[in-house]
């Protein structure tokens, strides 16, 4: 399926493509989420969390392939999945801030994990259901996982927030820091739009109800409140970033910057 | 990977003998059925917890490898053993009568 | 039959010895620790290839490299599992671990300086440990075997990808080459050192051969591995530090030059390069986590109680 390129996409990557430009978002959140839990390998309260913790991550890396894979051919430029992660700047970068956030422990970390997987959920379900076959075929297997990683981080939500004193307050905080990440989750643009009306992508903002009764569950179970601040972040999709992200790539892109165009 | 942790001449070795509780993360063994048709066989043993945590981990533990289609977990303190000294199993070395191979079916018979 | 004439009949027989069964005290503790340290050496091991995973040089290498040190944790948790059926628990041994009274292999306590590293580990430490591993899956200790059984099967993929990391860069740039070659410079002699002193200086070898808990020495040990791995080497286009190194046509092995004792007990006493911060790290894990576990036995506890209500 082609898709012709918008003029209104107002974003700063280097896709031509609407498809392109919108599989790169996905691609990126995926990414950069797992980047994150890779720093996180042999530091987990236990062993039976290290293992977890790779699990996810190799996941979410399994779904970046993918969906850059898919990016390359649609945009039909050459560029492989590696020439997307290690080769584009931080302005290129189309995750959302969410997942470019630091942790402070276990936490943040499973907090962060929580409200994205709640998203994943929603989002791949949805576009299970794409008129674009390959993107159906690689939500049709995402769903799964991201099935599997909410049950994951919805029990440690609800074991810390109903655990002790101590494990109430650090995640309830975790929350609270994390919370003005989640709006952005569900901004949709001119590019979901068209994508949306074409069958293909789906509208995020409508992701946000059943999101949001997930969340109120989990956090009313885990005796955490919800916060009430309206203030959400955004920049993500177009490439502002917070400070963060510059680092986080010069970490992971410093191998193929230093030593270009070799094969590992 | 394995490996050999050499001891340094004349070190003082510690003794454990106690058993030492858990502080709240008991020990669960783990059953893994590897495919419909087959019984769940022991696959180890892991910490958690409790029982829905010790599912989850036990899935990441035992069977990354899409190694099973089912997890059955037991508190280690449920399982109940019988004693493995001879004397309890030796009657039953006495009762050839239980084994196929104690009969002889001429051959005209076929396969039993 | 009296437990110590049952014993010995089991080890002579060559079958299991199993949890429940009479055993020596003696066979009892060195079991134990040989169990707990190979257990602390696979987690302890996550982190010199754990300082890779955010720099791996592409998606695919760095899902390998998550998945290889995913395994180590598993193997870990296997090992503490068999140790735990001797009547010991998981915590106890960390606990001798972090404060250094139980230790976990030499290997682990040398940094790992580049992208080569991670190959030249996989290649030779995964290949060291695979000859170590491939005797253990017949020891006399049932459930220390069947952990190892499970352990080799997991394992053969991480001595490949370590040595196809390595013919990539064999096969690349000058500067891939140089890169391979410096680590091998590094690692070659602290590779030969995991197998441990020379049959002769090796306290308990004898007993622990006795009672079939080591089944191979480590001069055999060291000297299968050095066979095996300098071809290897050859094919590479690597060489290795060593001068004396040379092949003997005569008895048909290897022969290579003295290994440094010193550097060797000076790694195991705790004067290595890294061994306060593999040591520091995994404490720090643990204690920054205590809160964790703590609140996962809180909510079990008190949804344990309102069941039973």
């Amino acid at each position: 399926m082609t898709i012709q390129p918008s003029s209104q996409t107002g974003n700063t990557t280097t896709t031509a493509t609407l498809l392109g430009t919108y599989l790169l978002r996905l691609g990126d959140d995926n990414l950069i989420l797992a980047q994150r839990l890779g720093e996180y390998i042999s530091r987990a309260p236990d062993l039976e969390e290290d293992l977890a913790v790779a699990n996810i991550a190799l996941d979410h890396i399994g779904v970046a392939q993918h969906l850059y894979t898919y990016t390359g051919e649609v945009e039909d430029d050459g560029r492989s999945e590696d020439d997307f992660a290690f080769l584009r700047s931080e302005r290129e970068f189309t995750n959302a801030l969410l997942v470019e956030q630091p942790h402070d422990g276990f936490g943040d970390l499973i907090t962060r994990q929580f409200f994205f997987d709640a998203y994943q959920l929603e989002l791949w379900t949805a576009l299970a259901q794409s008129a674009d076959e390959r993107l159906a075929g690689i939500a049709s297997k995402a769903v799964k996982e991201a099935r599997y990683h909410l049950r994951h981080s919805s029990s440690w939500m609800i074991r810390l927030g109903d655990g002790t004193e101590e494990s109430h307050q650090r995640i309830q905080r975790s929350v609270n820091d994390l919370w003005r990440f989640t709006g952005e989750l569900f901004d949709g643009d001119s590019v979901d739009r068209d994508l949306s009306n074409a069958g293909v992508g789906v509208d995020p903002g409508t992701l946000r109800p059943a999101w949001e009764r997930t969340v109120t569950e989990v956090l009313a179970e885990a005796t955490l409140e919800r916060p009430d601040d309206p203030y959400q972040a955004s920049g993500g999709r177009h490439g502002v970033h917070g400070e963060h992200l510059g680092h986080l790539l010069a970490e992971m892109q410093w191998m193929q910057r230093t030593f270009p165009d070799l094969t590992w | 990977m394995s490996y050999d942790v050499p001891q340094i001449p004349g070190e003082q070795l510690d003794d454990i003998t106690a058993k030492h509780q858990d502080h709240g993360w008991p020990l669960w063994e783990v059953f893994v059925r590897p495919k419909r048709g087959l019984s769940h066989t022991h696959a180890g043993s892991l910490h958690a917890a409790d029982p829905e945590t010790a599912v989850q981990n036990a899935r990441d533990v035992y069977t990354r490898r899409a190694e099973g289609v089912s997890i059955w977990v037991v508190a280690s303190t449920e399982v109940h053993a019988s004693d493995d000294s001879e004397s309890m199993f030796e009657p039953f070395e006495d009762r050839p009568y239980r084994h196929p191979t104690f009969y002889e079916i001429p051959d005209e018979v076929g396969q039993m | 039959m009296s437990g110590e004439a049952q014993f010995q009949a089991t080890i002579d027989a060559d079958e299991k010895v199993e949890p429940r069964d009479w055993m020596p005290d003696g066979y009892r503790s060195t079991l134990i620790r040989q169990i707990a340290q190979h257990a602390h050496s696979e987690i302890i091991g996550m982190q010199p290839e754990g300082n890779w995973i955010t720099r791996a040089p592409t998606l695919m290498r760095k899902a390998i490299l998550i998945a290889k040190v995913q395994d180590e944790a598993g193997h870990g948790l296997y090992l503490y599992s068999a140790a735990e059926t001797l009547g010991v628990s998981r915590d106890e041994l960390q606990h001798l671990l972090h404060t250094g009274r139980q230790k976990y292999s030499s290997i682990f306590n040398y940094p790992t300086l580049s992208w080569a590293d991670m190959g030249v580990i996989g290649w030779l430490v995964d290949g060291a440990a695979i000859a170590n591993q491939i005797m253990l899956q017949g020891t006399s200790y049932g459930p220390y075997a069947r952990a190892m059984v499970r352990i080799c099967k997991e394992e053969s993929f991480h001595q490949r990808q370590g040595y196809a990391i390595c013919l990539a860069l064999a096969n690349g740039s000058d500067e891939q080459r140089a890169m391979l070659q410096d680590a091998v410079d590094r690692y070659w002699w602290p590779s030969l050192m995991m197998f441990g002193p020379h049959d002769s200086e090796s306290t308990h070898t004898e007993e622990s051969m006795q009672w079939k808990i080591k089944r191979v020495t480590n001069d055999e040990l060291r000297r299968q591995f050095i066979d095996t791995t300098v071809p290897q080497g050859q094919y590479l286009g690597v060489t290795f530090p060593d001068p004396e190194l040379r092949f003997d046509k005569e008895t048909g092995h290897w022969h290579i030059g003295d290994i440094d004792w010193d550097e060797f007990w000076a790694v195991v006493k705790g004067n290595g390069p890294l061994n306060r911060e593999r040591l520091a790290h995994k404490v720090r894990a643990w204690d920054e986590g205590a809160w964790v576990r703590e609140a996962a036995a809180a909510y079990a506890a008190k949804h344990a109680l309102a069941e039973s209500a």
